[in-house]
């Protein structure tokens, strides 16, 4: 149960290493002690990490889904930007 | 089932596996039921570590028993006079406070207790401690931080927290025990003396109850029975829920 005293947590989990951390869901607890035992219970179980974060998800900054069309539709008219218009020669194998 | 013709070494194991699979069962019962969900998984995966170790060292037991029983046998189909665990675990799980402070306290114990007995001269014990240990030290990791946050927190889990401690306290003695045949196996090597590990548990209880604001009870008269059969009533309730199933359709499996 959300309440006052135990605020919101985004999880990040890190499954390889060399991978980044992923965001893998949210949790409540009351401090980051006990929300990053929380994570590693609840997230943890079936061997998903090396590493988990977990950052207070007040502390997010996000962007307004209301400024989705100023901000992201711009991009989709620039598909020259898409690395795509690249032969790649056979001899560079795995890029 | 006559546990009187075990070696001391099955006897010994016996007793550590009956701890896990009772305290395991406790832990079970907070399914679905704890204050939130992220305590509720908490709790079932520390009881799933405790039956895990359980499953182990009974599967120890019944190949030094050389008899044919196998651990579902030694869990579903023993009486209470024949289990052999510590009376502090099968204690009701109280309030939440009750089964932290329960739990902190064996937690306590079997920390060190694995520990020590990763250098157990017989190979599957000291196996079965090197599985034992991180676990262990994860339960003792998150029990006292939750200890800490009851005691320090709010009056009422502050009183509920002393109360549990008040209540378990007299339980906590036994885990120190060792009879003359378990003497023998520390002399060979073969089993941790539970007299250090007083010490370390003593001075791990000290820190945690002080950071928790909480008063340890003075010693005195220890509760004692358990490894030896004599049980408090609560063992059989529990008893009676856990193997109903085998009992009423003897050989299930699913």
């Amino acid at each position: 149960m959300p309440t006052p005293d135990t605020p919101l947590w985004e999880v990040f989990i890190r499954s390889r290493n060399g991978l980044a951390h992923k965001h893998v869901g949210s949790l409540h607890a009351a401090d980051a002690t006990l929300a990053l035992q929380a994570a590693r219970d609840v997230y943890t179980r079936r061997g998903e990490g090396l590493s988990v974060w977990v950052v207070p998800s007040a502390a997010i900054t996000a962007s307004d889904p209301a400024d989705k069309g100023m901000l992201f539709e711009p991009a989709q008219s620039k598909i020259y930007r898409h690395p795509t218009f690249y032969e790649v020669p056979d001899d560079v194998g795995h890029m | 089932m006559k546990i009187a013709t075990d070696s001391p070494l099955a006897l010994y194991t016996l007793r550590r596996a009956d701890d896990a699979l009772i305290l395991g069962h406790r832990l079970s019962e907070w399914c679905g039921h704890a204050p939130m969900l992220e305590e509720d998984m908490a709790l079932a995966n520390i009881g799933l570590d405790l039956i895990g170790q359980a499953r182990s060292l009974y599967g120890y037991v019944a190949e030094l028993r050389a008899d044919g029983s196998d651990e579902d046998q030694l869990a579903y189909l023993r009486d209470a006079p024949a289990y052999r665990n510590l009376l502090l675990a099968e204690l009701p799980k109280g309030d939440f406070a009750q089964t932290l402070l329960r739990q902190f306290l064996y937690s306590a114990f079997a920390d060190p207790f694995w520990r020590a007995t990763l250098a157990s001269g017989d190979p599957t014990l000291a196996a079965i401690a090197g599985k034992s240990e991180k676990e262990s030290a994860y339960h003792l990791r998150h029990t006292a931080e939750w200890v800490i946050r009851l005691g320090d927190g709010t009056e009422e889990s502050h009183a509920r927290a002393q109360e549990a401690l008040d209540l378990l306290w007299p339980y906590t003695g036994e885990m120190f025990e060792a009879d003359a045949a378990e003497r023998e196996l520390m002399a060979a090597g073969l089993a941790a003396d539970p007299e250090p590990l007083r010490e370390v548990w003593s001075r791990t209880v000290d820190q945690v109850l002080r950071e928790a604001t909480l008063t340890r009870p003075v010693g005195g008269w220890m509760q004692s029975g358990g490894r030896h059969g004599r049980h408090s009533e609560h063992l059989g309730h529990l008893l009676a829920e856990m193997q109903v199933l085998q009992r009423s359709y003897p050989g299930a499996k699913w």
